[in-house]
């Protein structure tokens, strides 16, 4: 018995010391198994005298239970360390890009178009589109530009033959809906114009937005309204709005508007040629003259047309200096928005 | 329209200062777009007149001058300009005087010569571009005057840019009357009083074209002086209004379309033949123009004629050889009023566009004539003298444009205006703009003055209140209506998903020209005869696109040239298919393009190109959003500008809905592209038409999957044993995968492994073993007998 002492030191070291699981199930063996070495102490226990044996077995046990404890804390100390050194060697750097396609992106006409017609239908207006190669009635004359007109000569028209020519505004999209609909009805037009003109600022194809509202009561204090809440809705800024006199053959009376720019707010800069004021769409009271030809009862009906061209509008919007940037979808140009 | 401030303030002058009264045009429909001094800013510079020139001892081309300028003594100058001369009066800057952009005249010696000031050229000033030599200021020039005195140069030009319905504006006469009416102050208008004849000649004329000119007034001025210049304040007036001065008769008829609006032209009495007639051209009829051009008329075309030829082309422009010259004694003037709707476009088929066709095809006041040819011999006897005839006329006065008072009801101010402006208000206004206003029941009877061709109906009344009440006073309100659901069928998906499902997948949307190139387009679809544009921009412009492929290969090749390697880019818009009927097909479509890479370089990303199959299940991804991909198939199809092999057509149903392929390497060559693209183009309306989602029960049974290879001939097509599959597979049968294609080594070259995942379910039990394998073998044997499958060991 002299020796419990010494042998559990030893094995308390050799617990210690194990370096791995099959190390240490062999130590529980050598001493707490079967014909382990303190199993065999208890097996000796009978040679001791009646009075010895209780103090001496609990001795024992003492240290079988201590030994099995260390065995078990070793155990989960070995398991806890292979588990840790499994997770650091599957460490990875998580700051490496990550992997597959990335996101394409929509044109910024597109972009801008889908905002108006946002604004414009929160408010009950309908898209309508038609055709781009259009004729000659429906982008002139039903529109009051009666032929040779001279407000025509501002239209720089591209021809396909005498009578067809391909839209010079989206209005005619305005005046289809008209001979097909019964009032009322609200209406945008979005799409593709063309004008025969090409420099720094004109493109020959381009996008207008243009807008249509026919009911018993709109007025031009209505269309002052609806303008200025779309330009501060547009550009997320309380701007000043005017709107002065102007001509279009199918408005009367008509009118142009400005708002103070965007890019001095108002102080006059390059952007504004030191006006303050950015020149932003045509609009007015829909012609009695064009009513008729669609067959509208103008002493019933009263409406108003608007139209703006969204290249303007994103340019504004988002800060692009080059007209013909739009057309010329360089991916890096295209990948801003 | 170029307007002289001070010209103006004589016919009109409100308390305004030039910034305010150009905001107060603007504000009233005629934008103001610049306000521009009339000359640079300078001071001491005065009238000089030569006294002597003497040639510079040391230098050819300089000379020592003696010149008067209003003080005790000459002062001398040194002066190079070649029209340096005795008797010339001209600008001299003093010393200390300062000259545009900061130059400060000192007294300087010139080769050795002292030189005590500097004679001026017009640039120099700031006056124009003119630097060839001195301003030449005419012999009533004050010597010692400021010049800036002199010549009223304390002045700005307002220019205004004039819509097209406001040509009564084209005239000072106009403007300061609109002004007037603005600030509600009086106009002085100029003397417009008959100068009465000296002389009984007349010229005939006579109007063989009386609904396009029903009115000519003519008159014989003889023995005109065209020798002398026009006075001072004359040639600036036309420079201030961006007119040349002439000669004194053509510098008068100028003046009168600047002043009055009324075009005017003057005709060398002496090489007219018989009288004028006004009258439509001959076919085939030729004229030379004043500017050197020689056109040939057609019967649409009006022209003054004399008994021999045609002189003018009416209204537009005069003819070579009948204007006036130096040696001019004896003048014809004519004041016409053409009609505007006879007028128009006739200018713009010749190419021109001149001062006077602007106004008579927007509109010249047609009571005007007379006053007008009266104010020029008025103008005309005073400068170059000569003895005026009678006037003559002809006018048809069916013809003139015939003015219905317009009747405007009271109501329908609010109604359109949304505010209500009162009575006197209104009549106020309107008289104002010179209508004729009389009150009638619930409203006014409005008679328009012959100078306004935009007044004939009740909303151009409405406009005028409005704007003269002003836009900005008028009220801003929100629209009001009925809030109605819109209807919106859940079938059918907009372009918007379209758009951003190709965008969530890495493409970039572009837009493109709906005109190309027709030799490009040509690439594509060399059988069509695309819709060419009469007025193309440019040849790469001309056509209008019958596929938007070019357009995007197009920009794919400019993107490659600017080292963007991996194009991935989409449209979507209309083409156009011209129909063998003479019909016109106008087509919603969406194209789209990939080429570079399979993905994006990065260290973890694929590194190989990528393919077809790529773009195919892209779009295959674009079908599913509908919720009928199952409609859609692919069938092995040739078509112009694609590789032969690898081109697919894409049918919905029975319907052909677009392609798919890879350009065809000729193609790449003749776009001098040196890697494969893949092209596909859809109608919209075929992506857009989806399907209504219906449940169907998920089955909480097991399923069984079994894979099996088959060999086939390389020429039967994945489609065909999928389909067979699918036939065949019996009741439990729910998906097919297939999950691998090999040839190759181990296997006869003219055949090819397909692996199979047949997956099979049943929605009440769990299905067993042998009902499996007995319809496996169904599929297998099949594929035997249909074909030629053997499987794979």
């Amino acid at each position: 018995m002299d020796n419990l002492e010494e042998l559990a030191g030893e094995a308390r070291a050799a617990i210690e010391a194990a370096g791995d699981g099959a190390a240490l199930e062999q130590l529980r063996v050598d001493y707490l198994g079967k014909k382990g070495r303190v199993t065999a102490l208890l097996k000796g226990l009978g040679k001791l005298s009646a009075e010895e044996r209780p103090a001496a077995g609990a001795r024992i046990n003492e240290v079988k239970e201590s030994l099995q404890g260390l065995i078990a804390g070793r155990k989960a100390a070995l398991d806890t360390a292979a588990v840790a050194e499994r997770l650091a060697g599957e460490a990875i750097d998580v700051t490496l890009p990550g992997r597959g396609e990335g996101t394409g992106s929509l044109h910024p006409v597109t972009r801008t178009i889908e905002r108006m017609e946002d604004f414009f239908s929160a408010v009950g207006f309908e898209i309508a589109e038609g055709p781009e190669i259009e004729d000659d009635y429906h982008n002139f004359e039903a529109l009051n530009f009666p032929p040779n007109h001279p407000a025509r000569a501002e239209h720089d028209t591209f021809f396909v033959d005498e009578g067809t020519v391909l839209r010079t505004h989206t209005s005619p999209v305005q005046v289809r809906v008209m001979e097909s609909r019964e009032p009322p009805f609200r209406i945008i037009c979005p799409g593709r114009v063309y004008r025969c003109d090409s420099d720094l600022t004109h493109t020959p194809m381009f996008h207008q937005v243009e807008g249509l509202l026919v009911d018993e009561h709109s007025t031009l204090a209505d269309l002052k309204g609806l303008i200025e809440d779309f330009l501060q809705s547009f550009f997320e800024q309380s701007l000043a709005v005017r709107f002065r006199p102007s001509y279009f053959p199918f408005v009367e009376p008509g009118a142009e508007v400005d708002m103070q720019c965007v890019h001095c707010g108002g102080e006059g800069c390059r952007v504004c040629s030191h006006t303050g004021w950015l020149e932003i769409m045509g609009c007015g009271m829909v012609h009695p003259r064009v009513f008729e030809l669609s067959g509208i009862d103008p002493d019933r009906y009263a409406g108003f047309a608007f139209g703006m061209g969204v290249e303007r509008l994103a340019m504004l919007r988002y800060g692009v200096g080059d007209l013909r940037l739009f057309f010329d979808n360089d991916q890096r140009f295209l990948a801003q928005f | 329209m170029k307007i002289s401030e001070q010209w103006l303030r004589e016919w009109v002058d409100p308390a305004l200062d030039s910034a305010g009264l150009a905001e107060q045009l603007t504000m009233a429909g005629l934008e103001v777009d610049a306000i521009s001094p009339v000359a640079g800013a300078f001071e001491g510079v005065v009238v000089g007149e030569i006294v002597s020139a003497e040639q510079h001892p040391d230098a050819d081309k300089l000379r020592v001058c003696q010149v008067k300028a209003g003080g005790e003594e000459l002062l001398q100058i040194v002066c190079g300009a070649p029209n340096a001369r005795v008797g010339l009066k001209a600008p001299l800057a003093t010393v200390d005087a300062e000259l545009p952009g900061d130059f400060r005249i000192k007294r300087a010696k010139l080769r050795g010569v002292e030189s005590q000031g500097m004679l001026c050229a017009e640039a120099e000033l700031g006056l124009s571009e003119a630097n060839e030599g001195l301003m030449e200021l005419p012999p009533e020039a004050i010597v010692g005057q400021d010049l800036r005195e002199t010549l009223g140069l304390d002045d700005v030009v307002i220019e205004v840019d004039l819509t097209p319905n406001r040509a009564d504006c084209l005239g000072m006469r106009g403007v300061a009357r609109e002004v007037g009416a603005l600030n509600g102050i009086a106009v002085c208008e100029p003397l417009l009083e008959p100068v009465a004849a000296t002389i009984e000649d007349t010229f005939p004329v006579s109007l063989a074209a009386p609904a396009r000119c029903p009115r000519y007034v003519g008159r014989v001025i003889r023995g005109v002086d065209l020798s002398r210049p026009s006075p001072l304040w004359l040639q600036e007036r036309l420079r201030r209004g961006g007119i040349c001065s002439i000669d004194p008769v053509v510098d008068i008829t100028n003046y009168l379309l600047l002043e009055l609006g009324q075009p005017m032209h003057a005709f060398d009495l002496g090489v007219l033949a018989g009288g004028i007639e006004v009258r439509t051209a001959r076919a085939g009829e030729t004229l030379e123009l004043l500017n050197g051009n020689t056109i040939t008329l057609g019967d649409s075309n009006l022209v003054i004629a004399d008994e021999r030829r045609a002189l003018a082309l009416a209204g537009i422009m005069g003819g070579e050889g009948s204007g006036v010259g130096p040696e001019t004694t004896d003048i014809f003037l004519e004041s016409a009023f053409f009609a505007p709707e006879h007028l128009a476009g006739q200018a713009r088929s010749f190419g021109l566009h001149t001062d006077s066709s602007h106004r008579f095809e927007r509109g010249v006041d047609f009571t005007l004539q007379r006053p007008a040819i009266e104010r020029a011999t008025a103008l005309l006897t005073a400068i170059v003298g000569g003895a005026p005839g009678p006037v003559v006329e002809a006018v048809e006065e069916n013809a003139l444009p015939q003015r219905e008072p317009v009747l405007l009801r009271a109501a329908r101010i609010e109604r359109v205006l949304g505010v209500a402006i009162d009575d006197g208000a209104v009549e106020r206004i309107l008289r104002g703009l010179g209508l004729n206003v009389e009150a009638v029941d619930n409203g006014w009877r409005c008679g328009v003055p012959p100078w306004r061709f935009d007044i004939a109906i009740e909303a151009d009344l409405l406009e005028e209140l409005g704007r003269v009440h002003g836009y900005h006073r008028l009220p801003a309100t929100r629209i009001r209506a009925e809030l109605a659901m819109p209807r919106r069928p859940e079938t059918q998906l907009s372009q918007r998903r379209v758009r951003r499902h190709l965008a969530a997948r890495g493409y970039r949307e572009a837009i493109t020209y709906s005109f190309v190139d027709r030799t490009q387009q040509a690439l594509f679809d060399p059988a069509l005869a695309p819709v060419a544009l009469r007025n193309p921009i440019s040849s790469d412009m001309a056509v209008m696109r019958t596929s938007l492929i070019p357009g995007l290969v197009a920009t794919a090749q400019r993107n490659l040239n600017r080292q963007q390697p991996r194009p991935r880019l989409f449209e979507t818009g209309l083409r156009f298919l011209p129909g063998d009927d003479g019909s016109l097909d106008q087509r919603p479509t969406l194209a789209v393009l990939l080429g570079g890479r399979r993905q994006p370089e990065g260290w973890a990303c694929s590194r190989d190109a990528a393919d077809f199959y790529d773009l195919k299940g892209d779009l295959e991804s674009l079908f599913a959003v509908t919720g009928c991909e199952g409609e859609f198939t692919f069938a092995a199809a040739e078509r112009a500008g694609l590789h032969p092999g690898q081109t697919a057509a894409i049918h919905r149903g029975a319907a052909l809905v677009g392609y798919l392929g890879a350009l065809h390497p000729e193609t790449l060559a003749a776009l001098d592209l040196d890697r494969p693209l893949y092209v596909a183009e859809l109608d919209l309306a075929a992506l857009l038409d989806a399907r209504l989602p219906a449940f169907a029960p998920v089955s909480r049974f097991p399923e069984i999957r079994r894979d099996l290879a088959v060999i086939v001939d390389r020429e039967v097509t994945a489609a065909a044993i999928m389909a067979d599959v699918r036939a065949t597979a019996g009741p439990y049968f729910k998906e097919l995968t297939l999950f691998d294609v090999y040839a190759g080594k181990g296997i006869d070259p003219k055949r090819k492994s397909l692996a199979l995942g047949l997956t099979f379910r049943d929605q009440s039990r769990t299905l067993d073993d042998e009902e499996v394998t007995e319809a496996v073998k169904q599929v297998i044997d099949s594929l035997v007998k249909n074909h030629n499958a053997a499987l794979r060991g």
